[in-house]
């Protein structure tokens, strides 16, 4: 009888464990399109009803705790964001000199303006999952190809770029964040001679991102904005508009003349994202100059 | 419903009720409320906590549930959490069913062990899958904080799950004998005298 009792508590586990180590590899070798993936796809759609209402509901209870947690974290900021608006009200000034010449230097150049965000015809998206670990840097937003969402729309929220679309469902899609170590953007640092690189996530840290690839001589200093370059080289197009913020140089130390890198800190708080836009039309109203 | 059938699947309902409500809230709230950067994980908790209130096979079962769970929602690679949660709640069950442990704090020792092999667990597997991912003092320290942060909730989870999963387990004979011991009640070791008064027909000297 207790022999019996644990073969069949043996069997079972081992079924299990079984079970796991199949999907596990069957999923790992599978493309985006398989059955694995589909099932995957359709089980997020019957879900994400549930995830939005227990979303919504739970709001007051994230709401209660993210208080708490920005209340201890807001005092130890304040002088870092004193310093911050005065280095930014001196770039905002510059900022809108460049503006007014840049408007001149287009209209005579009969070039289209690409800065505004309507032209990308934006859906708004309430994020209504997301992965806490460090492994799988995604949300789960609300809205799908239903809304016009396709894979690879860039995805805005709190004022600058966060990620790209990589699955879409009719009513659900999953965004993979810039932190994600699977992403990479090409950037552009608003130094004196708009430097480019690629800027991807550092390794180790997970809050972080690296730009790769400047010149090793280029003029970069800390405090100065990083956004998107746009672009295209015959029929090969970034997937990313050009002039969505992406953060801003948090430091440039040795690796920038040893290696022609330079740390990022993305300027949008991508822990606490509520609601994003997704550019459904990336490429619309872009003409831009391309490059050699 | 027959009786027998319906006490059959009390547990099971209730094991599948428990689970989807898990991630549900697992994923809607508690992972978007940051505790020094990182987040708690009720996961590997409630998994804990059904292995040590029914036993090994059920949580396994629970653990293998959950995990697939999770992976589902999260569009991660599936299977991972699943291969993780089996052992968490194996285990668990087979320190009730070994050990029966009774102290009240079982469950935050558990908890945390619990939560530990889930984080160590994760970073093993996806470095065995080839996954480029951060390997830093920073992984260690996400996990710790986590690991902190379950092990204060391990209690209220614990006892949340008692309350769902207790009335629809089966009578346990071992486990009513020893809570009859610790109360003094019962225990063989004591003489019949000390127990019951004056045995009749003793002498009283």
């Amino acid at each position: 009888m207790h022999s019996k009792q644990v073969r069949r508590r043996r069997a079972v586990v081992a079924a299990l464990v079984a079970v796991s180590l199949i999907l596990l590899t069957a999923y790992f070798g599978e493309s985006p399109n398989s059955p694995l993936h589909t099932v995957q796809r359709g089980i997020v759609e019957v879900f994400s009803p549930i995830e939005e209402g227990a979303s919504k509901a739970l709001a007051p209870v994230r709401n209660v705790a993210g208080w708490f947690s920005d209340t201890f974290k807001a005092k130890s900021q304040v002088d870092q964001l004193r310093n911050q608006v005065h280095r930014l009200q001196a770039l905002l000034a510059q900022a809108q000199t460049a503006e007014i010449e840049n408007r001149q230097l287009s209209n005579e150049l009969r070039l289209v303006d690409s800065a505004g965000i309507d032209t990308y015809k934006p859906v708004a998206a309430q994020v209504i999952l997301r992965d806490p670990n460090l492994w799988y840097e995604t949300v789960e937003v609300d809205k799908g190809s239903d809304d016009g969402v396709r894979i690879g729309n860039p995805v805005t929220g709190d004022g600058a770029l966060v990620g790209e679309v990589t699955v879409v469902d009719p009513t659900v899609s999953v965004v993979t964040l810039i932190t994600d170590h699977t992403m990479a953007v090409a950037a552009r640092v608003q130094d004196s001679s708009g430097d480019t690189g690629v800027l991807v996530p550092a390794v180790g840290k997970p809050n972080q991102l690296v730009l790769q690839y400047l010149p090793t001589s280029a003029p970069v200093q800390s405090g100065q904005l990083v956004d998107t370059v746009g672009f295209r080289s015959g029929s090969l197009q970034d997937l990313f508009p050009p002039g969505i913020p992406i953060g801003q140089v948090s430091s440039v130390g040795n690796d920038l003349a040893n290696n022609g890198e330079v740390q990022v800190t993305p300027a949008a708080d991508l822990h606490h994202l509520d609601v994003v836009q997704i550019l459904t039309a990336p490429h619309a109203g872009t003409e831009r100059a391309q490059l050699p | 419903m027959n009786v027998q059938l319906r006490d059959y699947v009390r547990l099971p309902v209730r094991l599948i009720v428990l689970a989807f409500a898990t991630v549900v809230i697992q994923e809607a709230a508690v992972s978007q409320i940051s505790i020094f950067g990182t987040s708690a994980d009720l996961t590997p908790l409630v998994v804990m906590a059904v292995g040590l209130l029914a036993g090994s096979i059920p949580g396994a079962i629970m653990g293998f549930g959950i995990g697939l769970l999770v992976d589902m929602v999260l569009f991660q690679t599936l299977g991972i959490s699943s291969l993780l949660y089996i052992v968490i709640g194996y285990w668990s069950g087979r320190l009730r069913e070994l050990r029966d442990p009774s102290h009240g704090l079982v469950p935050m020792a558990v908890g945390a062990g619990a939560t530990a092999f889930a984080g160590v667990g994760m970073a093993v597997i996806q470095f065995l899958l080839g996954v480029d991912a951060p390997v830093s003092v920073l992984l260690l320290q996400q996990i710790f904080i986590t690991v902190l942060v379950n092990t204060l909730l391990a209690l209220p989870v614990y006892a949340a799950v008692r309350r769902v999963v207790e009335p629809a387990l089966p009578q346990d004979p071992l486990r009513r004998r020893r809570r009859a011991y610790s109360t003094g009640g019962l225990s063989p070791l004591q003489r019949p005298s000390s127990r019951r008064g004056v045995a009749p027909g003793s002498s009283t000297r």
